[in-house]
């Protein structure tokens, strides 16, 4: 069974590699300046989405991209994969599926996730102003017993709201580009939705904060850092918030891969939960 | 007051006003320097190889074009060497050299093509590729690209 598992995620890499070296992308962005994609199937750094769209396309043009990644800390594992659609440089949508594994007792919650996300004002390179975002992220739980043990309120579902400003600032430290991005997101996701919507301590909405910072060292590498501060519903166990430290390679426009260490906190009673996250996006037309 | 304690208690004071003293010559240098980038000063028309360098990334530049089958079109029926002279003439005011610009304003000469984003970035990406040719370093690239880009409103979709 988790040899099949294995076996699905290595072949479906190989046929995202394969259809990206085949097909012609949606090319009408500088490169790296789509970022790659976040654990949630939105465009953006590993752990926020951005204001940037997924994908090359321009406001002529559509790209559709596909993406898996593994983030392996201490005592889990979240695999994900997904695809994303953009449309004329104006609307993202999205599809993630989530894996999630408690690596000592092999269990796993799977969860869907739908996205949408449109483009209000702005060019991440070129406006004197930010990039300017909002998107939805509705969340689809699977596996509901965990949720269920820890307290959340809703095992089923939940929707996150996000509003996200985002700037790429040619030559601005030294001569090298930087690019800052903050998100303002409305959540009731306990650990992203794994452990289900809200709980015992707080069942509203409530409002978080998400930032990446990046320096692009050249065309293809750039190396940044990001925050996401989470909720704390539950009264089970605190939720703290997440930070990585990234590297990006973005050698062409078909692809590109993001290595980090992340620090995710305490999750679910284990402590300080360290560990890499490694992603990979592929740009298929 | 005996007056060691007047020295111990001035003393942490003082050595803060020093301190904070560096800091704000820190400061100064910093935002001068900061100043030094900005347009005008000719640091950046020096990196970029003055006249003769500028003017070989722009024949450059019309060489990458003459390849490419999705912007040479827009040349087809373009003066080069007019295209030569104007482009590096602005280059090279822009990067704060001795020049001034002597050829038309941004918006008549590209009025009618309808240059689209994606071919604005595909050119750009043809300028950078002239300025790897003449191993410009990157940070130099950025800077100019910083420069030129502002134009960009004036060009698109006209
Ligand atoms: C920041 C970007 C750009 C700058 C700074 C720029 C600058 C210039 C300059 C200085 C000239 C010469 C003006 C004159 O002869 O008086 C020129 C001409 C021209 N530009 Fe641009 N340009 C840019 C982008 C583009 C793009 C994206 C295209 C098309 C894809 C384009 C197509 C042309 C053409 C075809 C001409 C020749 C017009 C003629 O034949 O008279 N330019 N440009």
């Amino acid at each position: 069974m988790a040899i099949n598992r294995q076996y699905r995620t290595v072949i479906s890499i190989i046929i995202l590699c394969s259809l990206t070296s085949l097909a012609q992308a949606g090319e009408g962005k500088l490169l790296a300046t789509p970022g790659v994609t976040q654990v949630e199937g939105s465009g953006g750094g590993g752990i926020v989405p951005w204001a940037t769209l997924a994908g090359y396309a321009s406001r002529d043009e559509q790209a559709v991209s596909a993406f898996a990644t593994r983030v392996s800390v201490d005592d889990y594992r979240l695999d994900v994969w997904g695809a994303a659609i953009n449309l004329y440089d104006r609307a993202e949508i999205s599809f993630a599926h989530q894996n999630f594994y408690l690596k000592r007792s092999s269990a796993e919650i799977r969860q869907d996730i739908a996205g949408l996300k449109f483009r209000i004002a702005g060019d991440l390179v070129y406006s004197t102003w930010p990039q300017l975002s909002v998107g939805f992220q509705h969340k689809m739980l699977e596996d509901d017993a965990i949720a269920n043990a820890v307290g959340a309120k809703n095992t089923n579902s939940g929707t996150d709201f996000y509003l996200v400003a985002s700037k790429l600032h040619l030559g601005a430290i030294g001569g090298y580009n930087a690019l800052w991005s903050l998100a303002g997101r409305a959540t009731k996701a306990n650990q992203l939705g794994l452990l289900g919507f809200g709980g015992d301590e707080e069942d509203g909405y409530s409002f978080q904060a998400e930032a990446s910072a990046a320096i692009l060292l050249s065309r293809q590498w750039a190396v940044g850092m990001e925050y996401r501060q989470k909720p704390d519903n539950l009264s089970f166990a605190e939720e703290q918030d997440w930070i990585d430290i990234f590297i990006a390679y973005l050698p062409n426009k078909h692809i590109n891969v993001t290595l980090a260490h992340a620090d995710l906190g305490d999750i679910a009673g284990a402590d300080d939960q360290n560990g890499t996250y490694l992603s990979i996006t592929g740009y298929l037309w | 007051m005996p007056s060691f304690i007047y020295i111990l208690l001035t003393r942490p004071f003082i050595t803060a006003v020093k301190g904070s003293k560096r800091v704000a010559a820190l400061f100064l240098a910093l935002s001068l320097s900061a100043c030094a980038t900005q347009s005008g000063d000719a640091s950046l028309y020096q990196s970029l190889g003055e006249e003769a360098g500028i003017k070989n990334i722009v024949a450059r530049l019309i060489y990458e074009i003459g390849d490419d089958p999705v912007i040479r079109p827009y040349f087809e029926e373009t003066d080069l060497d007019r295209f030569h002279e104007k482009l590096s003439e602005q280059i090279c005011e822009v990067s704060g050299g001795p020049c001034e610009y002597s050829g038309d304003s941004m918006v008549d000469v590209h009025t009618k093509m309808n240059v689209s984003e994606s071919d604005f970035n595909r050119l750009v990406d043809l300028l950078i590729t002239a300025m790897n040719h003449y191993k410009i370093p990157h940070p130099v690239q950025n800077q100019l690209l910083a420069r030129l880009t502002p134009m960009r409103k004036d060009i698109i979709y006209k």
